[in-house]
């Protein structure tokens, strides 16, 4: 019995081993992969250009060491160090730090280790002439990033080592690949990265190689990635860039008839190849140590009250709600005063429409619009419901929410919405004066200069925005939709066109009379938005020709005061450049004033 | 009459030892593979695996010719005496042996370390041999011989599973086979399969649905009917009632399939339940027409297990913290841990299936030498040989094991005395064991339960024990014809 038992499962077992080993084939196929050696050949990455073909960042080859710790046998440590620049003690870290599972989890003696990346071409050279000393060690030849100029890092991003979280979200990644960081090479990553091909070697049972595997048939090549061409004007983006030296702030130009970013300045920011090549890890830590954070991304993740630029898109709201006509005047007695409240203003005329006051920047016209509306209880019913009905309008011309641009990090500023009062006040315990401030873009009410550039553009097209993006073209591929997505806010033409002309007075005979060129209609509105951080944000948006609008343009500067003093003159220095190519001689001054200026002392951060 | 000293030889079961000596050098040959590198020196090399196992073998032909050279009669008379030593070294093991990957199970003597646990293996032999010898033993006579038997058996287990060495101590678990052939009744055996092929096929298949039930439930309740036909068809020797039963089964599961096929979702677990109450009606039926308590038997069979099945679900699914049913799952090599147990399990798969008929030839399997397979040269031996010398290799070493296993029931069977034949058995038992989980490990078919496969695997303490078992036995075997009742 007991022995019928042994035999019952020694046939159990051979049918078992049968069928493994006879009647199927998939395990010497396993046996066969395992048995593979798989050389990645790497495709060079897209090359991005800016919007007139001008190369803003191409490739350039540089040198991993590569080891195979099975085949490393005797070699000269001291001469290997020596040329390639590595102490005794580094190499020897180094080489524990491969062999660590921990930090290494794809260790094996029997594959390609990275040993050291980045080696640039002096020491590839002088390492080449002596590879065959050093048994075990190969040059993987890699690709890095070259900037032609040392600017608008925080569009392109750049490209760095992939972490385990990439492999483990993305298949296609393996150790020691790249991918974009930060930019549009992080965003355009699949278009940019290509596909990598694939050589494959075989292994006999000592792990030696024997060749390529059916003569190489099952190889694939790698196919390169797809070129970029930016909607940015690289040129414009470095003369921007030079008017925030010693800035902090932002600045975002949209051309408003396709939604295409021309520039988009973070101030301060770095130049972006410090963050190629073995220092990267180096230089990342110290930007992302300085109190001024180049790394933030201004123009898209700051967001700032938008000061008096607000007040464009109360008049639209206003006069679409019928609130106001054109001839509606409202009082201004160096301010706006009900009751016990008292919001300051400037001298001027009084009482003045809607177009004067854009024109001098009222902010009791405002105000009063403002009240009207919420307090408007025969219309809405509660000044909650008017407030649902203000905010709407506000998400549909692009505030409170992300606009969609293609560079990741984006923020959504912030529009309140009556829950938000609700809260804070309780129900029905709030009226137009408890919160009269976001009338003129302050308290609550904060945008990223990008919405702001967008509002802008959305007035210079009297009335509709396509979704800003900065890249223009891709290699043999169209756009995805969501980038030329057109917008249209349901506020009628005409109120767009009454507001631009008080954009327009405020040039001629207003708050932004330094943006006046000679030859081209500029419209313009200023801002100082008080913030809790020190002095008054400069502020400036304003688009041009007034009637064939090319370029609208929002320009932020940190603690720099007056809208006038800082932001109206870059604003306007930007848009003449672009629109004309040049500053006009008599503006020379005001160019050599701004490039020369230096506001970030007031930020109150100090650099330690 | 001749001096038994030079009987030994001519009375030696030689075709024995010849399987012995061409396992042990096999198994040389397998581990010189198994751990080759190709910057590696010789087979003799001491500093390599091989080269240990050699002077481990030396040792072992050693201790062989020292085992025959006593009289049978020591083992015998020092069974007991040995077991308690064994017993108390198991003991200090527990508190002396320090931790080596969690298991507290090896005595680290100079440069040696030798694992006690292996050698309890003939030391609860002999004592289970000598209680079956004492003067008229009948185990089914009274309960306290079950108990004394069964309690030599666990106490060794205990002490294992305090070493943290299960896969070890489950060997002892063989010895039941031998109570079995000294007359415990086969049900127990079957009862104690069917417990753990329950459990398995429950937890391992929790997810997946099968005839509108979770599969495992459905599996153990469809193979619960099928032993209930066999045991009346075996068991009660009915074959036309087994039949009915049958027929009436297999139409149950065939329209049910069939309704769950054409979409229409019937909770399977009512109506298979209800088709097992309806044949143990049927049985008992049977059994009152004709008095037959094995209807009985069956019935009550039919009933435990069906309560067992919902012990263990509730147990696991309710009782237990998922991390714990984890571990379990894991432990039985029932979930994918393929970077734990499972991946030992496919790449040794991959390693055998990749040997085809004849093998890839002596040192030159991919999978062994690019160390794809853990434990290659000790627990995961066997793949080593199907890479390289592929199914007739593999099927070779298998059929030599069963030689050796029938060959060694065989010898147990011609013993005059209780005390050889349990021995016998006893022997018998440790060898299939070690060899049905081992192997089963390494095609896949049972869960991975890290014992060495016998003379094949690497390591000292596991041939000087499988060495020691199969000597004494020998030994016995030689001073057969010295026993009184030999005839």
């Amino acid at each position: 019995m007991i022995g019928g038992f042994i035999i019952i499962i020694a046939v159990i077992y051979l049918v078992r081993l049968f069928s493994l080993q006879v009647a199927d084939d998939k395990y010497k196929d396993y046996a066969d992969s395992n048995a593979f050696l798989r050389k990645a050949i790497y495709p060079s990455r897209g090359i991005i250009y800016d919007r007139n073909g001008e190369v803003v960042v191409y490739n350039q080859p540089a040198y991993d060491i590569m080891m195979i710790p099975r085949e490393i046998h005797d070699f000269d440590t001291i001469d290997f160090c020596e040329t390639i620049g590595l102490s005794r003690e580094q190499f020897d870290k180094r080489m524990r730090d491969v062999r660590d599972k921990h930090l290494n989890p794809g260790y094996s003696s029997y594959s390609p280790q990275t040993f050291m990346t980045h080696l640039n071409s002096e020491d590839y050279g002088r390492l080449q002439e002596k590879m065959y000393r050093f048994p075990g060690f190969y040059i993987q030849k890699r690709i890095l990033r070259e900037y032609q100029r040392p600017v608008a890092a925080n569009v392109l991003g750049n490209i760095r080592e992939v972490s385990n979280a990439d492999i483990q979200r993305d298949p296609y990644y393996k150790r020691g690949d790249y991918t974009g960081d930060l930019g549009v090479e992080k965003s355009y990553e699949e278009y940019l990265r290509g596909v990598k091909g694939e050589e494959i070697l075989i292994r006999d049972a000592r792990g030696r190689i024997k060749g390529h595997y059916e003569d190489g048939a099952m190889d694939k090549r790698a196919v390169s990635g797809r070129n970029l061409k930016l909607s940015l004007d690289i040129k414009l983006q470095e003369y921007a860039e030079s008017l925030m030296v010693n800035k902090i702030g932002a600045i975002v130009a949209i051309e408003p008839s396709t939604g295409e970013v021309l520039a988009m300045v973070t101030a301060p920011s770095y130049d972006p190849s410090l963050l190629v090549g073995r220092k990267r890890g180096e230089n990342y830590a110290k930007l992302n140590q300085d109190p001024y954070k180049p790394l933030l991304d201004r123009s898209i993740m700051g967001a700032y009250p938008p000061g008096s630029t607000f007040k464009p898109s109360q008049g639209l709201i206003l006069l679409q709600e019928g609130i106001i006509n054109l001839s509606t005047p409202y009082p201004c007695y160096h301010g706006y005063i009900n009751g016990r409240l008292k919001v300051g203003c400037h001298p001027h005329g009084s009482p003045i429409p809607l177009k004067p006051a854009l024109q001098t920047s009222c902010n009791a016209f405002f105000c009063w619009g403002f009240k009207n509306m919420i307090d408007r209880r025969s219309k809405y019913g509660t000044p909650a419901k008017a407030f649902e009905v203000w905010k709407n309008y506000l998400v549909e011309l692009g505030y409170g929410y992300r606009l969609g641009l293609d560079v990741p990090g984006e923020i959504r500023g912030f529009i309140p919405n009556a829950k938000f009062y609700d809260k804070v006040y309780g129900e029905n315990r709030w009226s137009a004066n408890t919160i009269i401030s976001v009338s003129i873009g302050q308290g609550e009410v904060l945008a990223t200069p990008l919405q702001i550039a967008n509002l802008c553009s959305t007035i210079a097209n009297r009335g509709w925005y396509i979704t800003p993006h900065v890249v223009k073209e891709i290699q043999d591929t169209v756009l995805p939709a969501k980038s030329l997505e057109r917008h249209n806010p349901s506020i009628d033409r005409v109120h767009f066109e009454a507001v631009a002309e008080g954009m327009r007075m405020a040039v001629t005979g207003g708050t932004c009379r330094i943006a006046n060129l000679p030859d081209i209609e500029v419209c313009g509105k200023t801002g100082t938005a008080q913030n809790p951080h020190g002095r008054d944000h400069s502020v400036f948006m304003g688009f041009a020709p007034y009637h064939d609008p090319k370029i609208a343009i929002c320009v932020f500067v940190e603690n720099a005061g007056f809208g006038a003093t800082f932001g109206v003159p870059i604003g306007s220095l930007v848009m003449e450049k672009y629109l004309t190519g040049q500053i006009a001689e008599n503006r020379k001054y005001l160019e050599q004033r701004m490039l020369e200026s230096n506001t970030i002392i007031y930020s109150g951060v100090k650099k330690h | 009459m001749e001096s038994r000293n030079t009987n030994i030889l001519r009375f030696l079961d030689w075709p024995t030892v010849i399987i012995y000596v061409i396992m042990v050098v096999a198994g040389v040959f397998s581990i010189y593979a198994a751990s080759y590198d190709f910057d590696q020196a010789s087979i003799l090399s001491f500093s390599e695996f091989s080269g240990k196992q050699i002077r481990w073998i030396g040792l072992a032909f050693a201790l062989a010719v020292m085992l025959l050279l006593f009289d049978a009669r020591i083992y015998e008379n020092y069974a007991v005496p040995i077991y308690i030593l064994i017993v108390i070294i198991l003991i200090v093991t527990i508190f002396v042996a320090p931790d080596i990957k969690g298991s507290r199970s090896w005595l680290v003597i100079g440069s040696m370390s030798i694992q006690p646990a292996e050698f309890g293996k003939f030391a609860t032999a002999l004592a289970l041999a000598k209680l079956f010898s004492s003067y008229n033993f009948k185990l089914n006579a009274a309960a306290k011989n079950y108990a004394e038997a069964i309690g030599i058996i666990l106490l060794p287990i205990a002490l294992i599973l305090a070493q943290r060495e299960t896969g070890s101590a489950l060997a002892y678990l063989s010895l039941f086979f031998v109570l079995y052939r000294e007359g415990m009744s086969g049900l127990v055996l079957l009862a104690a399969f069917c417990a753990v092929l329950f459990f398995v096929v429950t937890v391992k298949f929790t997810t997946a649905m099968f005839l509108g039930m979770a599969a495992g439930e459905a599996f153990v309740l469809i193979m619960i009917m099928f032993i209930m036909v066999s045991m009346v068809a075996v068991y009660c020797k009915r074959i036309v009632e087994a039949r009915n039963l049958l027929l009436a089964y297999v139409g149950v599961l065939l329209l049910l399939y069939i309704l769950q096929l054409s979409g229409i979702s019937v909770p399977g677990m009512p109506v298979l339940l209800t088709a097992i109450g309806g044949g143990c009606v049927y049985l008992l039926l049977l059994s009152l027409r004709t008095k037959a308590k094995k209807y009985l038997i069956t019935i009550g069979a039919a009933v435990l297990s069906v309560v067992f099945l919902f012990f263990v679900n509730f147990a696991f699914t309710k009782v237990l913290q998922p991390h714990q049913q984890q571990r379990i799952r894991v432990t039985l090599g029932i979930e994918d841990d393929l970077l734990g147990a499972g991946y030992n399990v496919n790449q040794s798969k991959i390693a055998i299936g990749s040997g085809g008929i004849t093998g890839k030839g002596f040192l030159n399997g991919t999978q062994s030498k690019l160390k794809y397979v853990p434990e290659q040269h000790t627990d995961f031996i066997y793949c080593t040989i199907g890479e390289e010398e592929g199914f007739i290799g593999s099927s070779l070493v298998l059929l030599l094991f069963l030689a050796l296993i029938l060959r060694v029931i065989h010898i147990a069977e011609r013993q005059p005395s209780v005390f050889g034949r349990v021995y016998g058995y006893c022997v018998a038992s440790y060898f299939i064991f070690h060899l049905a989980i081992n192997i089963g490990m390494v095609i896949g078919l049972c869960p991975v339960i890290g014992i060495p496969l016998p003379f094949f695997s690497y390591g000292g303490s596991s041939l000087w024990s499988f060495t020691i078992l199969l000597f004494i036995l020998l030994r016995i075997d030689a001073a057969r014809r010295d026993h009184p009742s030999y005839g």
